[in-house]
């Protein structure tokens, strides 16, 4: 059965730049206001997981090739990571820095290292959702 | 610090061997796991003249500081001598394992395993906090559980696997149990502090049971009897992994955390008697029935048995100069303990080469069964010497390390009988004559070992390979470890000033000088000397029991079959499985209403129980905020949409109607101001009803169910009672002052964590280990529903388990 519903389509990909660039925004936008790794990851994973309903699964994938396990695994690896990190900077386990530099064209920015920690929750999120709704669709 | 990457050092290089091993594939892994061993050893030598200086290192890592849990490494003579044993041994067994394992082999998961093994075993030797030190022990067992289980197609291997594990972690976590008994006596995690704070210890309460909780775990690990079955049938591990675990390094482990222990405990009675008389059962028991056995390996793992209670009884012994304390005379029962520790190199050196010597034998002729075995001298000659040094060590032979520190245990079990304490006056007279007895069974199986191997007639038909001579590359590592039997036999003293007299100062740190803990080997004592006498009678009588073995060997038949330890440890498992087996399945009906109705009584007790109990309920609607309009038509939606859930016909109607729900949800999370909770409380929702509406497809359709009244009662009940219990939370909440205030998070935040966002702050710093953990379970979580997917058995595949 295959509907050829052009109007889900057509909507589709413009809504979906809107939730990806939603999803980026409240990971960013995290540290001071609403949003963080964890929205965010949300976020985006449900704007994949619109993309594999509205077209099929060979369609997505020939625009995103990622192995969504792999990204699960690389979020994983970067939060327990930055955990690890702290330990070379001879404070505790999991300590967190933060600091202002001046980056040219951002101005004055608040750098974190919770962004990255923040960065493998999002990506552990994405890649978890995608990878559990992919496997039981996919189920026969 | 730079110990703390020693530690870790095997662990990152373990990480990344599946790249090493898909990049290099002409070369052997080996060869480059081999680097890591080789590294650590050279690092360690460097600290050898510090250290037999008596100087000793300390640096923490701050883990947990709330909990006191640091990353504290701890290097002083003790951890300096297994850290060398790990690392030397480790060595010479990977460059062994090169010709042993060929390229056919999952390489990358053996030498995965065996640097795990070995970051964790150094792990252990160099913690000073015992919760770090638990979580390396640990992970020896699981090291050694998926080496045991390397050949994973053989049910034996299987078999073998889990009886260690299943024993050792046991034991294991008697352990932790009395490493929780000591942070409650002293309040600290840091066997540094609790040496420091031992003070009127002895009389606490927990002391005792501590005491038998930290030894249950040393003695489980150490395969002391009767926790020893594990290490015969640990033997289906490939040789060098038994040679490196179960005879070199992990089953040392027990001896490392009572010598680590002693100073702590060591003064007491009960220690005394434990550990000396659970050596002496052990060392009895594992030499006796080494001799029955045919399997050449399983001959050498009872032998390990045997020799590792000869360690923990000296152990013991040497325990008995911390009751006397510090004196001229007891200076002298110290001697024990150095004897233990000479003893445990002495051991790794003999018995490592002699597992090598076997490996080697299994390799090129295809079969250990000694009653297949014999003449392969005139083949193997560099193995026959491998054998013969390595035997005659172990047998306590001149001139082999193995006569030094035995004579030292003949010394150690005679002297102790002139003690008046702990009740040795009567039975002192035990331990000498049972340490001749084992004796003279060591003897005998080592003659076995040498004789049916080597000599008499060759019997090629019962061969499964016509027999030749091992490989160079085979022969260079038990060739090292018998060079050390007899150069530390010639010059046992530089051995002793440099290596075994910085240990003495770390077990018996109240004695002013290590120095004076410190005898001078030497290998005669004079014409008179007792030892000699008994090594003598040891020679005689075990050349006329080794003759007259085929008479005497029905002894063996005594214990009846269905009473053997083995029998009632295989009993015990099974009769337990099949009880909880038998328990599981009266509730666990498969009926999902089943399961609801465990999880929320389970849940409406505990949550109401314990505010009822604690008498914290309170409710004063006068300070409650007022109710707006808006709220109340929210609450009115959300009820109307629930009672609306039980009466729906169709999936798709009741998923959308919860989904409706959930929105109300999130709605009053706008309402009251959290708009992080509504943003995700919406997404998530999304979703969930997504990933409903897929599973659909595999569902029958709704059918309206046929309860009864009773049944139907009995539900409404629960619900109602678990919407009265949030509700009273709820209501609790606000006026509950039992745990500290968290509103110095909120106020702080941005000083504390550098964020203005509080829940954020949480989520990333505050609490982050709770997020970093989550992280991890839900990765875990969604490879379990992709593997039980996808790697489900089609229908009709063969069934892989046997």
């Amino acid at each position: 059965m295959k509907i050829n519903d052009v109007i889900l389509r057509t909507v589709v990909k413009g809504i979906v730049f809107i939730v990806f660039t939603l999803g980026i925004y409240l990971f960013f936008a995290g540290h001071n206001a609403p949003g963080g790794g964890f929205i965010g990851g949300l976020v985006l994973g449900s704007g994949v997981i619109l993309l594999y309903i509205t077209f099929d699964i060979e369609t997505v994938h020939r625009g995103m090739p990622f192995d969504f396990k792999l990204v699960a695994a690389l979020g994983v690896l970067l939060a327990t990571g930055t955990a690890i990190g702290s330990i070379v900077f001879n404070v505790p386990f999991l300590t967190q820095a933060d600091n202002y530099f001046h980056l040219p064209l951002l101005g004055e920015t608040h750098l974190t290292t919770v962004t990255i920690f923040e960065a493998g929750v999002a990506l552990t999120v994405v890649g978890t959702l995608v990878t559990i709704i992919l496997s039981i669709s996919e189920d026969e | 610090m730079i110990i703390v990457l020693a530690i870790l050092f095997p662990f990152l290089i373990a990480a990344c061997i599946p790249f090493i091993y898909r990049s290099f594939t002409k070369l052997h892994l080996g060869w480059f796991v081999l680097a890591v061993p080789v590294t650590l050893f050279i690092f360690l030598t460097t600290y050898i003249p510090q250290i037999a200086k008596g100087q000793t290192f300390q640096h923490t890592v701050e883990w947990i500081p709330t909990f006191n849990i640091n990353f504290t490494t701890y290097l002083d003579g003790l951890s300096m001598i297994f850290a060398l044993l790990i690392t030397g041994v480790g060595s010479l067994v990977i460059l062994y394992s090169i010709f042993y394992l060929s390229k056919k082999e999952s390489l990358q998961h053996f030498y995965c395993y065996l640097l795990l093994f070995m970051g964790a075993m150094l792990g252990v030797v160099l913690s000073d906090n015992l919760m770090v030190l638990y979580a390396f022990w640990e992970l020896t067992s699981v090291s050694s559980f998926l080496l045991i289980a390397f050949w994973h197609h053989r049910k034996a291997s299987r078999a073998g696997a889990r009886k260690s594990m299943t024993i050792t972690v046991t034991g294991g976590i008697a352990m932790l149990a009395g490493f929780l008994m000591l942070y409650a006596m002293t309040g600290t995690f840091s066997v540094r502090e609790i040496l420091d704070s031992l003070g009127g210890l002895q009389d606490h309460a927990l002391f005792v049971p501590a005491m038998c909780l930290v030894l249950l775990g040393a003695f489980t690990k150490s395969a002391q009897f009767p926790f020893h079955i594990w290490l015969p049938d640990a033997m289906e591990a490939p040789t060098p992994v038994s040679a490196y675990l179960h005879s070199a390094t992990m089953v040392k482990a027990g001896i490392y955390l009572v010598a680590r222990m002693t100073p702590v405990f060591g003064g007491h009675e009960v220690w005394f008697w434990a550990v000396s008389l659970a050596g002496l059962i052990t060392l009895f028991w594992g030499s006796f029935n080494a001799v029955k056995q045919y399997d050449l390996k399983g001959l050498l793992a009872y032998s390990t048995v045997s020799q590792l209670g000869l360690i923990m009884c000296l152990m013991g012994l040497g325990a008995a100069a911390l009751h006397l304390g510090y004196s001229k005379e007891s200076v002298i029962y110290t001697q024990a303990t150095f004897a233990a520790l000479f003893h445990l190199i002495n051991h790794s050196t003999f018995k490592g080469a002699l597992f090598m010597m076997v490996g080697i034998v299994d390799h090129e002729v295809g079969t250990r069964d000694i009653r297949r075995l014999g003449g392969l001298m005139a083949m193997m000659p560099f193995t026959f010497t491998i054998a013969v040094i390595g035997s005659a060590s172990m047998a306590g032979l001149p001139p082999f390390n193995g006569f030094l520190s035995k004579e030292m245990f003949f010394t150690a079990t005679l002297r102790i009988m002139e003690l008046d304490i702990f009740s040795l006056e009567t039975f002192g007279l035990l331990f000498p004559i049972v340490a001749w007895v084992a004796s003279v069974f060591t003897f005998i199986y080592s003659t076995i070992l040498v004789v049916r191997t080597f000599l008499g007639k060759v019997k090629p038909e019962r061969l499964e390979k016509p027999p030749h001579e091992a490989p160079i590359g085979m022969l260079i590592s038990p060739f090292i470890l018998v060079g050390f039997v007899i150069g530390i036999f010639f010059f046992p003293n530089v051995l002793a000033k440099n290596i075994l007299q910085p240990a003495m100062a770390s077990v018996y740190p109240a004695f002013p000088s290590a120095a004076e803990l410190t005898p001078k080997i030497s290998a005669w004592h004079g014409i008179l000397a007792p030892e000699l006498w008994m090594t003598i009678a040891i020679i005689i009588v075990g050349l006329a029991l080794y003759k007259t073995l085929p008479k005497w060997r029905p002894i063996y038949r005594i214990i009846p079959e269905n009473y053997t330890l083995n029998a009632l440890y295989e009993r015990f498992i099974g009769m337990s499985e099949s009880y909880s087996g038998r328990i599981t399945n009266t509730y666990m009906n498969g009926k999902l209403s089943y399961y609801f109705f465990y999880i929320y009584i389970g849940f409406v007790t505990l949550a109401a129980g314990y505010f009822i109990w604690s008498g914290t309920f309170s409710w004063t609607p006068t300070t409650d905020s007022p109710i707006e309009y808006y709220e109340l038509i929210l609450v009115i939606v959300m009820i109307f949409t629930a009672v609306s859930i039980l009466f729906t016909k169709g999936r798709i109607t009741s998923v959308l109607l919860n989904g409706v729900l959930g929105y109300g949800v999130a709605l009053s999370f706008v309402i009251f101001r959290a708009p992080d909770l509504a943003l995700t409380q919406l997404v998530v929702e999304s979703v969930t009803t997504a990933l409903f509406l897929i599973t659909f497809k595999f569902l029958p359709e709704l059918k309206p169910e046929r309860t009864s009244g009773a049944a139907k009662f009995s539900k409404a009940l629960v619900s109602i009672a678990v919407g009265a219990t949030i509700t009273f939370i709820g209501l609790t909440a606000i006026n509950y002052d039992k745990f500290l205030a968290i509103s110095r998070y909120f106020e702080d935040a941005y000083e504390l964590a550098g964020g203005q966002n509080i829940v954020n702050t949480i989520l990333g710093d505050f609490r982050a280990f709770d997020t970093m953990l989550e992280v991890v379970v839900l990765f875990i979580a969604g490879l379990g529903v992709y593997s039980l997917i996808k790697l489900k058995a089609k229908k009709g595949d063969a069934d892989v388990e046997n």
